[in-house]
């Protein structure tokens, strides 16, 4: 980033207000249609057989009495979905669990699929597919599998980033690290050291709406899809990959989204519903159910993350270091790379180094869930810092003052950064009054902070400007929540016109340029950058005919409060021309007007949150509760504030419940014992208070109006958050999240005996 | 063997068939067409199908579309008053109580069960009455905002009602 480039103070007449979003009615009329609202003519019914067992070969699958069952119209395996993907190990990874091969990797992988007339047939038609297994011991604990000696996965992996390469095979796919400085060095300087390990258990999205498609493929080689998504333009090049069809010749429409979180940036069913098609030649719907939502769509990882800090009595951190395990499911993500990447990055530290180690097992296929693997490393960085602030008896808030990263720093994983906000946070952290309020007996209070990339990306954007005026800004995000309201904010900005006049659609895939996913905190960033660039064009054409309508130079024309005005000498009797008054003229003056983008919106500024949180425990149950939240997190630019606050109050609340509450919970079997809402309980009204949100502006370098992405940072420092209160309400450090009743019990009476 | 139900859904008759083991939520998305009853889960920990029936507030995933006969069903289709909106419907909007809008019907027909037996609820009461209902994306503090501020206008309008007299 280039600190130079900071941008002017300015003043907005759209953006920073709060107007309804434009697709709000149809979502409180039940008029929005999400994944599974949606139907082609003639379609049939899907439904997948999955894997009772976590670790097993399939010897033999025979699918002859489900075809003869009246009503089936096709039943598919692997067989049916041959491997397109060249060389690919990722898209290999994506075909291998939608659809076992050889293997099945985990309870509830995939091994065939039905599609039927209606559901009950489809559903007999499952139970008439008969799989031979060869079952393999198993393994779900990420440091377990890390062990030499547990089961191997894959009997071909070789762990990857370690020199010289191992020879032998093993569950650990690769190793990555990240850091400056001597490590050693800085722990000799130290006054106090802290090593601890910390573990995360794993954790799901958790979005309301399950994953569902509708898929045809014609017999001609086109096809066409419906799908609830963070990313069609990504879903339509890997399935086209998948089933060998051409990219221009799949046409895939992005539904409303009921959530995602990064959980719907993977293909799960998408490629099984096109096989399907493609053999039953109808149209096939796949919606699935919640209990597959959470046995065979991706949660995070769980973890086991080793951290070492010196520091000196005067407060300065001396030195940083993690080794971090991170669970990746059967198949290799870069997810502990992630996690070593961002542990230390809200800090200036001379002397770091982290280590990411990626384990291979027997659960789902690892997945991105908002800040993907921050959560769990600023659990670990973040409860030691408070440790050690104990240690040399000062503020937790003032110690993470003394040592935070600022304009020039350069970062724990490479990068020299811009301006930016860990600083501001903390400094509104300390003064803010929440810091001040009374706690009774049994309550106590954390701070933590959080650290997020941000991601920019591909993006292409295109403006039409109607004949009566309105104006149609047309993206290739999906909107997760609240974006177009946003996105059409910056449009009225930018040509000053009134938000009422501007409406957000999102393209399928085959009306704009390829986009990148709605990830990574991207949406408006990335959009919003390449919609002003389109209507900077459309006003230019605006200018160029509005100067064919009143035949006098184009130079002499200045774009103003959405009017063209002539300026030069001799034209004050030209009264100004609205967009309306050009759109009118514009058969006449050359055609259609519009605006057209595609960029590589470069700069996502980082973005930095400190949360602040207050628990009452119940010493007798161990039951844990919120009793007051604070965020406060930079968004650059706030452009629709309310919705910025939504994104701070949501990414909290998913913190919460995984700090106290979310788990998935495997039985020896290997089996998951808890896929739904009932046991694998997400924080409910009742559970929670109202989530105090502060927003702070440090304006982005990088974008025309500042903006930073915001979805993703609240979730990083919950969790350290309120293991922090909780140790400062009881004097026991919390190593294990999340902190259920019997973690908190245990913990509570280790405490006593020690004290004793 | 699929069997004929008459029903009043939002206001009308209607007569729809389904099969003796389809749940009513299935019915109403797939033979009457509401897709407005969303399916989160299926198992009733969502709320996101969430009805009135018989003016009780039901996870329609958890009640037989042949229950239905005879009684009257109301879903979020019905809530508005033509083109005028309920007020929980413009609170939830202006208060922005909702981001990807999946669970935003349930909360709506909640609500409304909510504000009709308690019209002038606390915060406590607003968080017990929905917590059945599951949010993943805003935390639960605008909704709950949308609704206090609801009940406040709601309340307003019925006083201004009772004091000019005039009948609904």
């Amino acid at each position: 980033m280039n600190a130079e480039n900071k941008l002017p103070k300015q003043v907005f007449r759209s953006v920073g207000t709060r107007p309804v979003r434009p697709d709000g009615v149809d979502k409180v009329t039940g008029r929005a249609r999400y994944g599974a609202d949606y139907d082609m003519p003639g379609q049939l019914v899907g439904r997948i057989l999955r894997s009772p067992h976590p670790h097993a070969t399939i010897k033999k699958i025979d699918i002859t009495k489900a075809e003869q069952l009246p009503g089936v119209k096709a039943v598919i395996t692997s067989k049916d979905l041959p491997d397109l993907t060249n060389g690919d190990e990722d898209l290999l990874a994506i075909l291998e669990n939608c659809m076992a091969r050889k293997k099945a990797y985990y309870d509830g992988h995939a091994v065939a699929a039905v599609a039927a007339v209606d559901a009950n047939t489809a559903k007999a038609a499952l139970k008439l597919i008969e799989v031979e297994y060869k079952i393999h011991k198993h393994v779900t604990d990420v440091d377990k599998a890390a062990d030499p000696k547990a089961p191997v996965l894959r009997k071909d992996c070789i762990t990857e980033g370690v020199s010289p390469a191992p020879t032998k095979a093993s569950n650990i796919a690769a190793q990555s690290e990240f850091g400056h400085g001597d490590v050693a060095k800085g722990f000799k300087q130290a006054d106090h050291i802290v090593e601890r390990n910390f573990r995360t258990e794993q954790t799901h999205q958790g979005y309301i709406e399950p994953h569902a498609c509708v898929a045809s493929v014609s017999p001609d080689g086109t096809g066409e899809m419906w799908v609830c998504t963070q990313g069609h333009f990504v879903f339509r090049q890997q399935c086209a990959q998948l089933l060998g069809l051409d990219m221009a010749k799949l046409r895939v429409t992005s539904s409303e989204i009921g959530g995602g979180f990064g959980g719907k940036t993977h293909l799960w069913l998408e490629p099984v519903a096109m096989a399907l098609s493609r053999k039953a030649n109808l149209p096939v719907k796949l919606v699935m159910t919640r209990e597959d939502v959470f046995r065979a769509s991706g949660p995070t990882s769980a973890t086991s993350i080793d951290v070492k800090i010196g520091i000196k009595n005067d407060g300065t951190i001396t030195a940083g270091e993690a080794t971090l395990r991170y669970a990746s499911g059967p198949w290799k993500g870069s997810w502990a790379a992630l996690g070593a990447m961002t542990a230390f990055a809200c800090y200036d530290l001379k002397n770091v180094k982290t280590t990411g180690i990626e384990v291979l097992v027997n659960r789902p296929k690892t997945t991105a869930y908002r800040a993907p693997s921050a959560p769990m490393a600023a659990f670990a960085v973040e409860s030691v810092i408070d440790e050690l602030a104990d240690k040399i008896d000062m503020d937790a808030v003032q110690v993470r003052i003394k040592n935070a990263a600022g304009e020039g720093t350069q970062s724990s994983y490479g990068p020299v950064y811009g301006p930016i906000g860990i600083g501001p946070t903390l400094e509104a952290a300390a003064s803010h009054p929440h810091m001040s309020a009374p706690l009774k007996e049994n309550q106590g209070r954390g701070m933590a902070c959080g650290f997020w990339f941000n991601f920019g990306g591909q993006s292409c954007t295109h403006i039409n400007i109607d004949i009566d005026g309105s104006v149609t800004l047309t993206v290739g995000t999906i909107d997760v929540g609240g974006a177009r309201a946003s996105l059409s904010l910056v449009v009225a900005e930018e040509f000053g016109i009134d938000y009422e006049q501007v409406k957000t659609v999102i393209g399928d895939t085959s009306t704009l340029g390829y986009n990148e996913m709605t990830d990574g905190s991207r949406g408006t960033f990335a959009s919003s950058m390449s919609a002003i660039a389109s209507v900077r064009k459309a006003i230019d054409e605006m200018i160029s005919r509005a100067a064919i309508m009143w035949d006098i130079p184009a130079e002499d024309i200045e774009w103003r409060d959405g009017h063209a005005h002539a300026t030069g000498k001799g034209h004050a009797n030209l009264a100004p021309l609205s967009i309306a008054d050009i759109a009118a003229r514009a058969g006449k003056t050359g055609g259609p007007i519009a605006g057209h983008t595609e960029l590589n919106a470069d700069g996502a500024g980082v973005s930095f949150a400190t949360h602040i949180c207050d628990v009452e425990v119940d010493p007798e149950t161990g039951l844990t509760r919120v009793i007051r939240y604070t965020v406060i997190q930079d968004a650059g630019k706030a452009v629709h504030p309310t919705y910025v606050e939504g994104q701070f109050q949501g990414g909290a609340t998913q913190g919460i419940g995984w700090a106290l509450n979310e788990e998935y919970v495997y039985g020896e079997d290997g089996r998951l014992q808890n896929p739904g809402f009932l046991d694998y309980r997400i924080p409910v009204c009742s559970d929670l208070p109202m989530i105090d949100t502060q927003i702070l502006e440090i304006p982005n370098p990088n974008h025309p109006y500042g903006i930073r992405g915001v979805g993703e940072t609240s979730i990083v420092p919950p969790l350290a958050a309120i293991g922090n209160a909780v140790s400062n309400a009881f004097g026991v450090r919390m190593t294990h999240v999340p902190m259920s009743p019997p973690r908190i019990l245990d913990a509570l009476e280790k405490a006593e005996t020690e004290t004793a | 063997m699929s069997m004929v139900v008459n029903s009043t859904i939002n206001g009308d008759p209607i007569e729809f068939s389904c099969e003796p083991d389809e749940t009513l939520m299935d019915a109403l998305r797939n033979r009457v067409g509401l897709k407005g009853v969303k399916e989160g889960c299926g198992t009733g920990d969502c709320g996101a199908c969430s009805i009135r029936l018989d003016g009780a507030l039901v996870c329609s995933c958890l009640v037989l579309g042949a229950e239905a006969e005879g009684r009257k069903v109301d879903t979020v289709e019905g809530m508005s008053d033509g083109a005028q909106l309920h007020v929980l419907q413009t609170k939830f909007l202006e208060h922005a109580a909702l981001q990807c809008g999946v669970c935003t019907p349930g909360f709506l027909i909640a609500a409304q069960a909510l504000l009709e037996k308690n019209p002038t609820p606390s915060e406590e009461e607003i968080r017990y009455g929905l917590a059945g209902n599951l949010c993943r994306c805003t935390g639960y503090d605008k909704i709950v905002r949308a609704v206090q501020d609801a009940a406040k206008t709601m309340n307003k309008r019925s006083k201004s009602k009772k004091t000019t007299g005039r009948k609904k």
